[in-house]
Parts: C-alpha cells; sequence; structure tokens
C-alpha cells in the first residue's frame, strides 16, 4: 500500500532538519498567524501516560516575515509545501490566505481552525473556511478537533464553505497536575494532547467524516507505525500525517512508508455505502 | 552500568556516532516511554559515549534500570556545545549539572573544577573530576569563584547558574528544560533569550 505520507503541523521544523523534511510526500508548516506570536512560557510540554501534552501557542514570526524569510528557504527544499494558517477572526484568515495566494511555492493552505492553546476564534469553522475560500484558490484543507460533538455535521459545513479537504485530527485537551503540589505542569495548565492515545479518537473522526463528506482526508493521530497508519486509511484517510512520532523517531515517515509497503494484503477502504456504523454511534 | 553515589553513569557502545562537542548533548531512547531524554555526553572512552543519569523521574528511572546487552536508540550529538578557546578555564558544576565535566575538561586539556552538591551522598559523584574542589550545601559554588575566575564554563541548577551569571557576566552556562525532540521540532524547550523564546536545543544548550 501507498500512501502519501507528511508531518503534522508544528511537529517538525524543515529548515532546521531539512533531511527530515525531505522524507515527506509534502511538509506542513508551523500555523503562521497575521502577526508574530511569541508562544506562550514554559515549561511548554510534558509526557504524561500514552502521550504528551504541548502548549506551545502558535509561536511563528507572522505573516510577512514568514513571505520574505523562510518561504524562499523552505521553497529550495524541493519538497511540497503547505502552510497552515491561524488566526483569531475570520478576516485573519482571510489577509494570511491571500497573501498565501500569490506565493507560487506554496501547493496547499491548511486552516487551523482547532488549535486548543490559543483562544478560539469567534467565528465558526464554517465562516472561516468561506472567508479563507474568497481569498485564495489554492487547496484548502481544514483542520478540526476531535472535541466536536457532531464532527460529520461540521466536516459537511466546511465542505459547503468550500473546502477541499479534511485534516482530522488535531490534539484534544489535556491536563496534567504536579503530584506533590496539585499544581498544572504546564504554564498555561491545559495543553494538547497527542500520542498513541489519540489514534482510536482519530479513526472515529475520520469514519464519522469519511461517510459525512466526499473530500480527501488527511489522517493524523497517534500514528507511530504502518499498522496505524493503515488503521487510519481503513477508516477512510487517504494521505497520513505523523506528528509525535516524530519526535522520537525523525525516521518515522520513512520506517512508516516501509512498514506499509511490506503489510500483507491492502485493507479496505472505507466503505461509504455503509452507514450503520456512524448512524449508530451518533444515536 | 555504574553507580556514582546517587547517579548512573551509562556506557553505551558507540556504533557510527561522533561525540562531539563537550556540551552537546544526546537524545536517549528511554524504554517504555514515549519520549527520549536529552543528556550531555559526560565521557567519550574509545568506542563508547558515556552518560551519567539522574534517576528522578519514569524515563530517567527506566534508564537507569538498562542492563549490559540490551540497546537503545541515541540521536545525537545536537546542539551547541562549550565554546573551547578560553585562556583560563574554570568549571563550575552543581549536582546533576556534573554531567559534561569530565569530558568538557579532557577536551581542554585539564582545567580547576568547583562542584557544589546538596549532600554528601550526592558529593561522591565528584570522583568523576578527581582534583575538583567540592561544596555541600549550605556552602556554594559561588562562594568560592574569588574576585578573578578566569572562564567559567558552568552546568547546574536554573538558580545557580543565575547566580554563576550574576558573579560572572559572560560565563558560558549549559541550561537544561524538558525536551520532546531535541532537534528544533516541537519548541517545547524555549527559554527566554534578550526578550524573545529561544529553542534550548536549537540555539544552546550552552548559552553565554
Amino acid at each position: 500500500m501507498s500512501v502519501p505520507i507528511l508531518n503534522a503541523s508544528g511537529c517538525l521544523d524543515a529548515l532546521v532538519a531539512p533531511d527530515v523534511a525531505r522524507t515527506l510526500d509534502a511538509f506542513v508548516t508551523k500555523t503562521v498567524t497575521l502577526l508574530p506570536r511569541e508562544g506562550n512560557p514554559p515549561p511548554r510540554i510534558a509526557e504524561v501516560e500514552h502521550g504528551m501534552l504541548n502548549s506551545i501557542g502558535l509561536q511563528n514570526p507572522g505573516i510577512d516575515a514568514f513571505v520574505s524569510e523562510a518561504l524562499p528557504a523552505l521553497a529550495e527544499l524541493g519538497v511540497p509545501l503547505w502552510v497552515s494558517v491561524g488566526g483569531f477572526s475570520a478576516r485573519e484568515y482571510a489577509h494570511v490566505c491571500e497573501r498565501l495566494d500569490e506565493c507560487e511555492d506554496v501547493t496547499t493552505i491548511e486552516l487551523n481552525l482547532s488549535c486548543p492553546n490559543v483562544e478560539e476564534a469567534a467565528e465558526t469553522a464554517a465562516e472561516i473556511t468561506r472567508a479563507a475560500r474568497a481569498a485564495t484558490s489554492k487547496p484548502l484543507y481544514a483542520k478540526l478537533s476531535p472535541a466536536t460533538w457532531d464532527l460529520a455535521a461540521l466536516a459537511r459545513a466546511v465542505a459547503e464553505a468550500g473546502a477541499d479537504g479534511l485534516s482530522l485530527v488535531n490534539t484534544i485537551r489535556g491536563l496534567a497536575l504536579d503530584p506533590a503540589t496539585g499544581r498544572p505542569v504546564l504554564a498555561r495548565g491545559a495543553g494538547g494532547y497527542s500520542g498513541p492515545a489519540l489514534l482510536p479518537i482519530a479513526a472515529a473522526c475520520i469514519h464519522a467524516c469519511a461517510h459525512a463528506v466526499d473530500l480527501p482526508i488527511v489522517g493524523m493521530g497517534g500514528v507511530a507505525s504502518g499498522a496505524d497508519a493503515a488503521m487510519l486509511v481503513a477508516a477512510g484517510a487517504s494521505a497520513i500525517a505523523i506528528g509525535t512520532a516524530l519526535f522520537a523517531d525523525p525516521l518515522a515517515a520513512e520506517r512508516i512508508r516501509a512498514e506499509l509497503a511490506s503489510a500483507v494484503g491492502t485493507p479496505p477502504a472505507a466503505d461509504r455505502d455503509s452507514r450503520s456504523l456512524s448512524q449508530a454511534s451518533s444515536a | 552500568m555504574e553507580p556514582v553515589g546517587p547517579y548512573t553513569l551509562l556506557c553505551l557502545e558507540r556504533g557510527g556516532l561522533e561525540s562531539g562537542r563537550p556540551g552537546q548533548f544526546f537524545m536517549l531512547e528511554a524504554p517504555g516511554r514515549l519520549l527520549p531524554r536529552p543528556m550531555s555526553l559526560c565521557l567519550a572512552p574509545p568506542g563508547e559515549l558515556a552518560f551519567l543519569v539522574e534517576p528522578i523521574g519514569p524515563g530517567t528511572r527506566a534508564l537507569c534500570a538498562l542492563t549490559p546487552g540490551d540497546a537503545i536508540h541515541v540521536l545525537g550529538p545536537l546542539g551547541n556545545g562549550f565554546d573551547l578557546d578560553v585562556e583560563r578555564p574554570l568549571l563550575v558544576a552543581g549536582g546533576i549539572g556534573i554531567a559534561p565535566m569530565p569530558y568538557l575538561r579532557e577536551a581542554l586539556g585539564g582545567a580547576p573544577a568547583i562542584l557544589g552538591f546538596r549532600s554528601e551522598l550526592h558529593a561522591e559523584a565528584a570522583c568523576l573530576l578527581p582534583d575538583a574542589e567540592v561544596v555541600v550545601e549550605p556552602e556554594l559554588v559561588t562562594d568560592l569563584l574569588g574576585e578573578d575566575p578566569g572562564d567559567v564554563l558552568a552546568c547546574g541548577p536554573e538558580p545557580m547558574l543565575e547566580a554563576v551569571r550574576r558573579a560572572v557576566p559572560g560565563a558560558q552556562l549549559a541550561w537544561e528544560a524538558p525536551m520532546a525532540c531535541g532537534y528544533g521540532a516541537c519548541f517545547g524547550c524555549v527559554v527566554e533569550l534578550e526578550g524573545r523564546y529561544a529553542r534550548l536545543c536549537v540555539e544552546g544548550p550552552v548559552l553565554r
């Protein structure tokens, strides 16, 4: 089985580790916002059981510095480039998308509609997608949160607003407390929970959305092996992104690609005519 | 595996890895844990890499529980080490901050050292740096710095490094921070540097 493998946004700096970026079928940038952001104070990460928490806070140089400084260097990598876009209003998302629309080297824009470490954007995911759609003709992927009550309905809403694909899923909010003090381990309190525990959550989200909309899905969440990737493909993903697994193993993409290629047999793609499971799970 | 006071000296076959510059670090797989742990190199005997580990959490305890013949993934050397172009080096370390000092002293061709520990048991690790001056709390390493300590290269807990920096502006300080990746990917290990957040694994761990 051959499936495109990307990195999850925020899980690789291609300029610091270009050789790792070149193992990917596309590189996804850390989220870029209209204005520069310093991010959250440390401690920002904590290992917890079955995963890790992060609260980075969208540290990034802002769209101006990104376009003038990072983008030319990223373009030289020779890897298709996806840019993750964040913001605090539909207008901000639209401004950033408008800038990126002029950049030939950007192949795809991923709308980060689900960062658990910043205040929620005021507008809904669909309004943001609609504003971004009006600002760019590049392919638009909407990255959604697994902590959404009716994700299939949200997927339908962003599809109607003009999304060309879905990225499923972002981290889910979690909290670690120091057993000695009872205080949060991370400076900001809660953070985004990622790692192996996310895999069945991602599978459920992908499965529900694959039945709800006819859009390509980049599956991510706890993928650490070829078998994990195959599971998300079976749930309905057409590409896979690797996040936390890259931290422990910079060569994870190559390893997972090889494990997928040597897998015996091909798991069936999600059966879009069989809706009983998604109906049962949302009943 | 060799106990050194309350610490463990973990000796690994080097394989194809370079030993790097003193103060650089390696990411060591901690068996059973999701994330590797950053460790600075303590000693580089021929064909080996040796790390001094303090068992303070699940990852470091897993590393200290390794037995001969076990294999772990190792990534490195990473980050920026000490600048060895110094005229009058003085090594200053607190607690597990002694870890990079034996390799550093070897690279410098010898240097005086001041070591501080929180107990007599911890101070047994001073055997890694023979001839060093050793203090145990409440006495502090900064008590021994004197008027003109020379080119200070230090590693230890944050309050100690802050105190050394106040006493010796321009000292080379090796910091530590929780890291998920060690190679600039996660943005988890930032420290405040000149009013911005800098990734310690990329810009450090040795900073001036």
